[in-house]
């Protein structure tokens, strides 16, 4: 059971899921909990991957065309993401999340 | 096949693994970039080829090239690249929260039958080449990519061209400086 393709991609993906999770608590770095966040986004492509070639049968193409928009908006939000730390950079000096505590610049 | 899924999954989650646990941000940046391209080599296995360039693209990149640059406008002197170190206790309590989250959702993976799922005439191990059997499986050509995204996705399309400017627009703004009132009065 446990060698069918689809488990052993959705258990791929939720460890994947898990580890960018454990990076954005677990690290103080603004930029590495950034990518962190953009782990568990790929992670959830994986899963959209994984449902397309072994789900259900749909029109052929769903599946590839839901990931090519996800990466987009993931791609979006790693700009803003980055634009918005170093624009904490030029206030603080600093990207620690734990020192970005005022909203006042 | 699985022993190419389960290999590509290894490389994937070690490389992500030691990238967000070490301290230096341009290894971790540059680990990360192999952790996406294990992802693009996924995708490739599972045969989505469009999506794994797209990934190379997008992740190996562009978004690298966004980070390593962050990283490297954000550090204090020319060695500033080696942060401090983090706390233990959150480290602890991420690591639980991450594992707690992890059996969740291996405990629901198991526990679903997708054997109605899966379809019917997918083919056994075949021996000796690397190269997984398509049979019965979806396959989506460049042409058939571009011709969704022209009729039925032909919306979605435009709204994610709209999005995409006007993030890149907002990420110019913030990450400006905002200095020309100093400028003007100079002569």
């Amino acid at each position: 059971m446990s060698l069918d393709p689809l488990p052993l991609c959705l258990l791929f993906s939720s460890a994947l899921v898990c580890l960018g999770l454990i990076g954005a608590l677990a690290r103080s770095n603004t930029i590495l909990v950034l990518l962190g966040i953009e782990l568990m986004l790929n992670a959830a492509n994986l899963n959209f991957i994984a449902f397309w070639r072994y789900g259900p049968v749909t029109s052929p193409a769903t599946g590839v065309m839901f990931v090519m928009f996800s990466i987009a908006v993931a791609a979006a939000e790693a700009a803003v993401g980055l634009a918005l730390i170093i624009a904490v950079y030029r206030h603080q000096k600093n990207i620690r999340l734990q020192e970005a505590n005022r909203l006042k610049g | 096949m699985t022993a190419a899924l389960i290999l590509i999954a290894v490389f994937t989650l070690a490389t992500a693994a030691v990238a967000l646990s070490l301290r230096n941000l341009i290894h971790s940046a540059l680990l990360l970039i192999a952790s996406w391209f294990g992802i693009a080599a996924f995708y490739l296995w599972a045969g989505a080829e469009f999506v794994a360039f797209a990934q190379v693209l997008v992740y190996v990149g562009a978004v690298s090239m966004v980070v390593l640059f962050a990283v490297l406008l954000t550090r204090r002197s020319r060695a500033d690249t080696v942060i401090a170190r983090d706390s233990v206790e959150r480290a602890i309590s991420a690591v639980i929260t991450g594992i707690a989250v992890f059996g969740v959702l291996v405990a629901a993976i198991l526990k679903t039958s997708f054997a109605r799922l899966s379809p019917a005439g997918v083919p056994p191990l075949q021996s000796g080449t690397g190269v997984s059997p398509v049979i019965s499986a979806p396959t989506a050509t460049v042409r058939d990519i571009g011709m969704q995204l022209m009729s039925a996705h032909a919306a979605a399309l435009l709204i994610i061209g709209i999005l995409l400017t006007v993030a890149l627009l907002g990420a110019v703004v913030l990450a400006a400086q905002d200095a020309p009132e100093s400028k003007q009065e100079s002569p």
